[in-house]
């Protein structure tokens, strides 16, 4: 990527001695970017200070566009701080290095310049970390230099003269810790002081090296560090000692697998009784509405569609809870960075990098989140293969439908001398189907249209640290939120309008039988293109529905079940048993392994890849490998199943 | 294809052969080098050079991904995934003062 940006205005790379004009706090909103390197806190920094959930996980890439949110001041100033991506220098190789490049300098048509500039370094390594306190300063913006960590430091028995550093820059210096708070008044200050009159505050006026030469910036950030008196922590050992272990040649991978057998096996037994509770408040409580309200139609809708299509998605609950605190454990670590070091030589295999698993396994969570995380690649054509393979990757919304499936068709029986159950290695399998697709995929979108050089990769290992209960349970609860949020609002409007067009249209003013209803007819109308794969109308119903969102399929299904008079959720098990036979089934889990059912991926897709060619592409290849699949998989199991 | 470098030995330890080492790639795990320079394209060099591999700086591999991919290395204190072709272009020169480092 080269340097130059169009026709964009160009800035001074020298110190800006003009000050900024003084502003009233209710004429313009002051804005404050939070910058620095990559895992340095930023985000960490900018949720202490406004409030907000910006995701924080350790590995380096994690913010990879720009979000700006109001800090909470004791007095009533308006100062908004923008949290950026991080960099190591002002020149971009990559997406959301670009970003921080373009907001800092103003280049970014739909935000402002920034006003001020707090700037945020790792006091662990403070010699390299500083490097970047060059180009930062010669933008010639009031800058505060936070050096973080500051727990970590003491810790490990380092030393830093804040004052003397303070001096050297002529720009204030603090020492904190983001996740502590310790240190954070002095960025209150800085926050109020900037929001009075940024001309009173100091602007940075030091001898700068030369900026494109990155030795010299080195050495200087070195001379800075011995007036600073800076004396290196000891090296992390818990790091080291942990890293012998969990990249040895053999306990390495024995651990990995280890690890992935018991997410499974505790998706189908730890969630389990948590899931039964779940499904009896449910089935309970629609029991109780039944008995107070009298019997009208609305009874019915309430009941039958709502009660019965979002509580048969909300069960599901546990499941992607456990799933969400493994990822979050993974992500929190630091453990992701090495297991993308340790994919790359697969991942090189299939034309892409390392870096290319990051987003991959991001996707377990969700696909949306994961296409925007593939802006840390720094290959355009990597980083669109692996955009186009990252739905293949089995998202959380997919855990209802595999669950629901498998509980109702897989007998619970011990294999590999009980270490697994079938169930659960039903589902390892099926997340293994999605990941070798998506490696196939990749295989063959960079041989042929996404063909290039090979491309390097180079991570910076993050230290490991202890996920905190805290940050998990902030994860857990903003997940549940999301989740709880889509069965409030798709899933209980799909709800409605099923039992809406379930009962319409009225035949001699009685409701018709749901076959000769508008739903039945819509799902009669796809029969013939599905009863190939083992799917009947009552299917084709929910797959329609299912193209909203993947789950939505259960919803449906339940409110469909609920409107023939089955028990809510309890019975969905045993109702699917009678719509599907078992080869179905296999096909149905098939299907939903490879179909591009997400309304949200689509627009991110077409979002960052900046047009309608590649998302359209990958929802016709998905279906295509989703339809082709689930016909070979109905007719090998009709064959061995029966 | 590789420009003509002169080759240096490495004093090794007990184990380790002596053989004439001139890119990081070929340094065994342990084996202190300082960094002489980059043969890179452009806008990879810097990105390294920005993590710490400047010329003159102290390098150690110190971990082997697991089945044989990228290497970690230690440098300016922290420590950096690479490939084998990338180090593969990283010229080292062996540090006059060390031998073989044990590894904690
Ligand atoms: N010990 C310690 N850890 C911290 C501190 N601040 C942040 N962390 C941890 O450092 C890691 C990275 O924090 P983030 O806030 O995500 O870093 P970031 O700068 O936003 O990272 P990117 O978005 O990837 O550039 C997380 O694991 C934090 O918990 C601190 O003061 N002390
Ligand atoms: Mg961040």
């Amino acid at each position: 990527m080269s340097s130059c940006h169009g026709g964009a205005p160009r800035t001074n790379l020298l110190p800006n001695p003009a000050i900024p004009l003084p502003r009233a706090a209710h004429d313009h909103p002051i804005i404050v970017a939070i910058v620095g390197p990559p895992n340095s806190g930023k985000s960490t920094l900018f949720n202490r200070l406004t409030g907000l959930r910006q995701k924080v996980a350790n590995f380096p890439g994690v913010t990879v566009e720009h979000r700006m949110g109001k800090a909470k001041l004791k007095d009533e100033q308006e100062v908004f701080l923008v949290d950026l991506p991080g960099v190591y220098s002002l020149h971009p190789r990559a997406e959301d290095e670009q970003v921080t490049h373009d907001v800092l300098k103003g280049e970014r048509p739909d935000f402002p310049k920034p006003d001020a500039v707090i700037l945020i370094l790792d006091s662990t390594n403070l010699g390299r970390n500083l490097v970047l306190a060059a180009p930062i300063l010669s933008l010639g913006m009031p800058t505060l230099i936070l050096l973080n960590m500051a727990d970590d430091l003491a810790l490990r028995g380092g030393k830093v003269d804040v004052a003397a550093l303070s001096a050297e820059l002529n720009s204030p210096v603090a020492l904190v810790s983001a996740t502590k708070g310790t240190g954070i008044d002095r960025v209150q200050q800085f926050l109020l002081a900037t929001a009075a009159k940024l001309s009173t505050v100091a602007l940075p006026r030091v001898e700068l090296p030369v900026l494109q030469d990155v030795p010299k910036c080195r050495q200087w950030a070195a001379k800075l560090g011995v007036r600073a008196s800076y004396k290196a922590p000891s090296p992390p050992l818990w790091t080291r000692r942990l890293d012998t272990v969990f990249l040895h040649p053999i306990a390495g991978p024995v651990i990995f697998a280890a690890v992935v057998i018991a997410v499974f096996q505790s998706i189908f037994s730890w969630a389990q009784p948590a899931m039964e509770g779940l499904k009896q408040a449910v089935a309970a409580s629609g029991h109780w509405m039944t008995s107070v309200l009298p019997d009208t139609p609305f009874r019915s809708l309430l009941i039958d569609g709502v009660w019965s299509g979002v509580g048969a998605v909300v069960v599901f609950l546990p499941q992607i809870l456990l799933l969400f605190l493994f990822i979050g454990i993974l992500e929190d670590s630091g453990y992701l960075a090495r297991a993308a070091l340790i994919a790359d030589r697969t991942m090189a295999k299939f034309g892409l990098q390392g870096k290319s698993f990051i987003p991959l396994l991001s996707s377990y969570a969700c696909a949306v989140p994961a296409v925007m995380a593939t802006r840390v690649i720094e290959n355009k054509r990597d980083r669109i293969a692996t955009i186009m393979i990252a739905p293949l990757m089995t998202c959380s919304a997919r855990l209802p439908v595999y669950t629901l499936l498998i509980a109702a068709f897989v007998p619970n029986i011990p294999i590999l001398r009980g270490v697994l159950y079938l169930p659960a290695a039903t589902m390892l399998s099926l997340y293994v189907l999605g990941f070798l697709a998506a490696l196939f995929t990749a295989r063959m979108l960079k041989s042929t249209i996404l063909k290039s050089q090979r491309s390097s990769f180079v991570l910076e290992m993050p230290p490991y640290r202890w996920p905190t209960l805290r940050s998990l349970a902030l994860r857990l609860i903003d997940r549940a939120k999301i989740f709880l949020t889509r069965a409030g609002t798709v899933i209980l409007l799909v709800a409605i309008s099923i039992w809406v067009l379930a009962h319409l249209p009225l035949q001699h003013g009685k409701t018709p039988p749901l076959e000769h209803s508008y739903a039945g007819m819509v799902g009669k109308g796809v029969e013939p293109a599905i009863k190939p794969l083992g799917f009947n109308w009552k299917i084709g119903i929910g797959l329609i529905t299912s193209l909203a969102a993947r789950e939505v399929i259960v919803g449906t299904l339940g409110t469909i079940y609920g409107i023939e008079g089955d028990e809510p959720s309890e019975g969905l098990q045993k109702a699917v048993r009678k719509d599907l036979s078992p080869a179905g089934a296999v096909a149905l889990l098939i299907f939903f392994a490879f179909a591009m059912q997400c309304f949200s991926t689509i627009a991110i897709v077409k979002r960052e890849t900046g047009g309608w060619k590649w998302p359209i592409f990958q929802f016709s290849y998905m279906l295509a490998l989703a339809y082709s699949g689930s016909w070979i998989a109905y007719r090998l199991a009709s064959h061995f199943l029966t | 294809m590789r420009p003509k470098v002169k080759g240096r030995k490495v004093r090794s330890g007990k184990n380790v052969p002596p053989t004439v080492v001139h890119t990081l790639a070929e340094l065994p795990m342990g084996q202190r080098c300082i960094l002489d320079h980059l043969e890179l394209p452009e806008d990879i060099a810097r990105r390294l050079m920005e993590l710490g591999f400047l010329p003159g700086n102290e390098v150690i591999p110190a971990r082997r991904a697991p089945g044989g991919g990228p290497r970690i290395f230690r440098v300016d204190g922290s420590e950096v995934a690479l490939r084998h072709e990338t180090a593969a272009r990283v010229f080292i020169r062996r540090d006059p003062e060390s031998d073989l480092v044990v590894l904690p």
